[in-house]
Parts: C-alpha cells; sequence; structure tokens
C-alpha cells in the first residue's frame, strides 16, 4: 500500500515574498511529497491536488477527466450547467460542436494574418506612451488595451462602442468592484454581446462573429461563445503582457539579453508562459474510479491540476524556478494540455512576442517607478495572476522615436 | 508502396496549431477547417527530430509514428 498521502489544506493565499513569481510554498511543498496531494476545495469538499508536470499531462488527455461546469464537486450546492456557448466547461461532443467551427478562425496561419495589426495597435500605444513622458501605468497604458482591441477586432465590436465595452469588461473581468457591480458588468455584457449577434446577423461585417452566423449556431450560443472567447483571451495576455515585463525588469540580465539580440524573443515569450503560468489552476471531475499515481479518485471527485506548479516541475524542468529566456524545451502546462488545450494561443503568442518586443525596443531604459517590492500583485484568489498596476519610466532622451 | 511513417487523425486534432509551428515542414493546418494536414507522411531524418517533437506536443494525441520494423504489419 502506498505511505498515506500528502495533504494541502485550503487554497493557499500567499506568495513568498521574496520571489513573486514563484508557486505559494505549500503547492512547492506538496510537490516534494509526489505529483498528487490530498486537498480541500474552499467550499469544504474533499479532493486532490496535482502539482507534478506529468501527471497532470495525462489527466488532461485523459477522457475519464470532465470539464463540465454542473460536475463541479466543490461547494455544496449544485452548479448550473455552462450555458449554451461556453464550451470550456463543456465535454464532447457538445464541445466540440463550438470548438471545431472556431479552430478554422485561429489557425498560425490566419494570426499570422493579423501581425500587422498587432503591430499597428502596439506603435499607437507606445506613441501615447512617450508623449507622457513617462511615468505611466502599464497595464492602464499598454497591457490592457492592446489585447482588448484585437478581441474587439476579431469579434467584430464596432469602433464606437469600444470604450464603454471596454469599461464593462474591465469591471467584471478585474475582480476588484462589489459583488453588485461586478453582476451589473456581467448583466450588461451579456445584454451588448446578444445586441452584436443580432446586428451581426442582420448585417454580417469582416469578423469571426459575423462568419460564425452563417453556421447552425443559435444566437445564445454565438453569445455564449463570444463571452468565452472574451473571458479567456484579454484578462490572460493583458496579464501576461504586464506581469511579463515585470518579471524581466526584476531579472535585468535576461532583459539585457533579450534586448540586445531579437531572435531571442520567441523563446522569451515560451519562457514567460511557462514560469509566470498566469492561469495557475483549472478543475477536472472524475467521471470513474480513477487510478493515479497509486492513489484512487472516486468517482465524482474534482482534482486541482496546479499548472504553475506543474510548469516548475525539477523532474520536467532543469532549474525550473529560474527564469531563463534561452531555454530549450519542449511544451509546457502555460495553455493546458488536451481537448481544452488554449483555441487562442497563437494569437497570444503574436501578441505576446510583437508587443513586448516593440516595448523593450522603444524604451531602452525603461525600469520600475516604484521600488520592486512595492508593486502590487493580484491576491491569490483572483483566477488568473498578474499585478494590479505596474508604474514605469524611462529616459526621455534615450527613447526610440517611432 | 511504403507505408508512410507518419499519419495523423483529423477526428482528434483540435485545431491547437502546435504541429504546425514545431514543424511547418511536415505539418500545416486547412485554411478552412483549421485542422491538421501532413504535408510530408515519411519525412527525412532532419525533418524527423521537428516532426516527433510535434507529435509529443500535440495535445489530442493526434499525431503517430509508426517504427521501422513495425510498418505494414
Ligand atoms: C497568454 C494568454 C493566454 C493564456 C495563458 C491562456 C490559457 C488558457 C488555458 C490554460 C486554457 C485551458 C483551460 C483548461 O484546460 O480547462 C485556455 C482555454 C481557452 N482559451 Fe486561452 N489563454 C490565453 C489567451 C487566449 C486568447 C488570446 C484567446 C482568444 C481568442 C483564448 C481563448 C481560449 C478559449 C476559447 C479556450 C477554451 C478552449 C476549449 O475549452 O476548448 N485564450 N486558455
Ligand atoms: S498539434 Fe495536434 S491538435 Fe494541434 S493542429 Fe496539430 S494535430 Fe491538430
Amino acid at each position: 500500500m502506498s505511505p498515506s498521502p500528502h495533504t494541502v489544506g485550503t487554497l493557499p493565499a500567499h506568495r513568498p515574498a521574496a520571489c513573486p513569481f514563484d508557486p505559494p510554498a505549500e503547492l512547492r511543498e506538496a510537490r516534494r511529497h509526489g505529483p498528487i496531494s490530498r486537498y480541500t476545495h474552499p467550499g469544504g469538499k474533499p479532493g486532490w491536488m496535482i502539482t507534478g508536470y506529468d501527471l497532470a499531462r495525462s489527466v488532461l488527455a485523459d477522457p475519464r477527466f470532465s470539464s463540465r461546469k454542473d460536475l463541479l464537486n466543490v461547494v455544496d450546492f449544485s452548479l448550473p450547467p455552462a450555458p449554451p456557448g461556453e464550451f470550456l466547461l463543456m465535454d464532447e461532443p457538445q464541445h466540440s460542436r463550438y470548438r471545431k467551427p472556431l479552430v478554422g478562425r485561429f489557425t498560425v496561419r490566419r494570426m499570422r494574418m493579423l501581425t500587422e495589426r498587432v503591430e499597428q495597435v502596439t506603435a499607437e500605444h507606445l506613441d501615447a506612451m512617450a508623449e507622457t513622458g513617462g511615468p505611466v501605468d502599464l497595464v492602464t497604458a499598454f497591457a490592457k488595451p492592446i489585447p482588448t482591441i484585437v478581441i474587439c477586432e476579431i469579434l467584430g465590436v464596432p469602433y464606437e462602442d469600444r470604450p464603454s465595452f471596454q469599461e464593462q469588461i474591465d469591471a467584471f473581468m478585474g475582480g476588484e468592484v462589489s459583488d453588485e457591480e461586478l453582476i451589473a458588468a456581467y448583466t450588461a455584457t451579456q445584454e451588448y454581446l446578444a445586441r452584436l449577434v443580432a446586428a451581426k446577423r442582420a448585417n454580417p461585417t469582416d469578423d469571426v462573429l459575423s462568419e460564425l452566423t452563417a453556421g447552425d449556431l443559435t444566437d445564445e450560443e454565438l453569445k455564449g461563445i463570444s463571452l468565452i472567447l472574451l473571458a479567456a483571451g484579454f484578462d490572460t495576455t493583458a496579464n501576461m503582457l504586464s506581469l511579463g515585463t515585470y518579471a524581466l525588469l526584476r531579472h535585468p540580465e535576461q532583459l539585457a539579453a533579450l534586448r540586445e539580440d531579437p531572435t531571442l524573443t520567441d523563446g522569451a515569450v515560451e519562457e514567460l508562459l511557462r514560469y509566470l503560468s498566469v492561469a495557475k489552476t483549472f478543475h477536472r471531475t472524475a467521471l470513474e474510479d480513477v487510478e493515479l499515481a497509486g492513489r484512487t479518485i472516486e468517482a465524482g471527485t474534482t482534482v486541482v491540476l496546479s499548472f504553475h506548479t506543474a510548469n516548475r516541475d525539477p523532474e520536467r524542468f532543469a532549474d525550473p524556478d529560474a527564469l531563463d529566456i534561452r531555454r530549450t524545451y519542449d511544451g509546457h502546462l502555460a495553455f493546458s494540455h488536451g481537448i481544452h488545450q488554449c483555441l487562442g494561443q497563437q494569437l497570444a503568442r503574436l501578441e505576446m512576442r510583437v508587443a513586448l518586443r516593440a516595448l523593450i525596443d522603444r524604451f531602452p531604459t525603461l525600469r520600475l517607478a516604484v521600488p520592486a517590492e512595492e508593486v502590487a500583485l493580484r491576491p491569490e484568489t483572483a483566477d488568473i495572476f498578474g499585478v494590479k498596476s505596474l508604474p514605469v519610466t524611462w529616459d526621455e532622451d534615450q527613447a526610440v522615436p517611432a | 508502396m511504403t507505408p508512410s511513417r507518419v499519419s495523423v487523425d483529423r477526428e482528434r486534432c483540435i485545431g491547437a496549431g502546435m504541429c504546425a509551428v514545431t514543424a511547418p515542414e511536415v505539418f500545416d493546418q486547412d485554411p478552412g477547417d483549421g485542422l491538421v494536414i501532413l504535408l510530408d507522411t515519411d519525412p527525412t531524418a532532419s525533418r524527423e527530430r521537428a516532426a516527433r517533437t510535434a507529435a509529443g506536443v500535440c495535445p489530442s494525441g493526434a499525431i503517430t509514428f509508426r517504427e521501422p520494423g513495425t510498418a505494414g504489419s
């Protein structure tokens, strides 16, 4: 019999102060005991926590584990099924009904065709930053607006609607408003998307949402798809841009190497994805009893996968806690694995490569405008990790003109 | 006819594009449906390395290699 499992109590609440980019100490400790630990969900339900890379990957590829929202066994009341179109929290065959028609719109080639547009949007925001002379909050000046504009264009949100729309999604993704404000913003976004879908059906334009109206998806489903594209695509990328910049600023030798050698850009983006793993954790629920690393996961039990800890697994990555933009490796879990692996990953890569590169080229003296310890991080309870704001500045006479 | 060494299963493919990024000479994504297309069924040694990496990172297990010796059996 296997020795009794290590236990992680509740959700670890704090990251180590010395290195805010590392997973919480409790999870690192758990991994030292093996790839899987006992865990209690915040709602009190017993579950498991997976912190090993290989085990996480095999669970993600295993059809005996479900992504369904209504099967999540974490609180003591039952959750409703995912609304139509929100396929992140569905299993096959429903999942495919929504993912399949989208795949052709997010191919590597399609995303490359967007490169110029992403460059343009980035340049506009860098110009605006340069004009202020600094310091600026990189989150509001750069990290949030670029992915928001890109996803708005993909969805076909008309130009004049963007400011108010952005405010709404900011409120419901930012996580720092009251419950009432959150619900109000969420409802407003839903209503806006419903109107947008109706408008695209009546007058198709050149965007993904209009293209999708040609298929057999209902308006309700299209609204759900739009919401998931926004929810999954915007906050994640925004936080990778801001937290990624912060991580580079705190690793000056890595930043200098990247600045010197543009061919390191793609590798740096992969390494930042792995090292930061802003989409920290996801859930899967066992559909039947499953043996994992000598433990029995009983049918109906929900496991948490710590992508961040798995991406720091020393059995998979040499010196895993070092940020090393020259690292060569095949694969990480920042975009998950299996049938739910991020649909927008090629878009996210494109945005990060273009925007981070342009930022460091434009401002060779970019630096924090406050002491590093004062940079406020999102609480560990936020779904997506990141900085709340990132005050940066630069020497004006050193900025490279556009 | 020698059976091809690499094969893809378009039913399993979820169009994540990892193959097209990792081994662009061997895999592409169909411009219409976004699913994998095999460009080279029998990659040379230099392409094979990348193609094997692609098979390893493919999230849906849609790429398989037939090992020499077991081919066609
Ligand atoms: C750096 C930025 C991003 C990160 C770290 C990220 C991460 C992830 C992860 C980890 C998952 C899988 C969740 C699971 O296994 O249950 C996922 C799914 C998804 N992502 Fe992303 N994502 C990013 C950007 C984007 C963008 C830009 C889009 C926009 C189009 C997008 C759209 C989606 C969608 C639609 C899904 C659901 C896929 C499915 O269930 O089949 N993501 N993402
Ligand atoms: S990596 Fe796998 S899932 Fe992704 S496009 Fe290629 S074959 Fe399909």
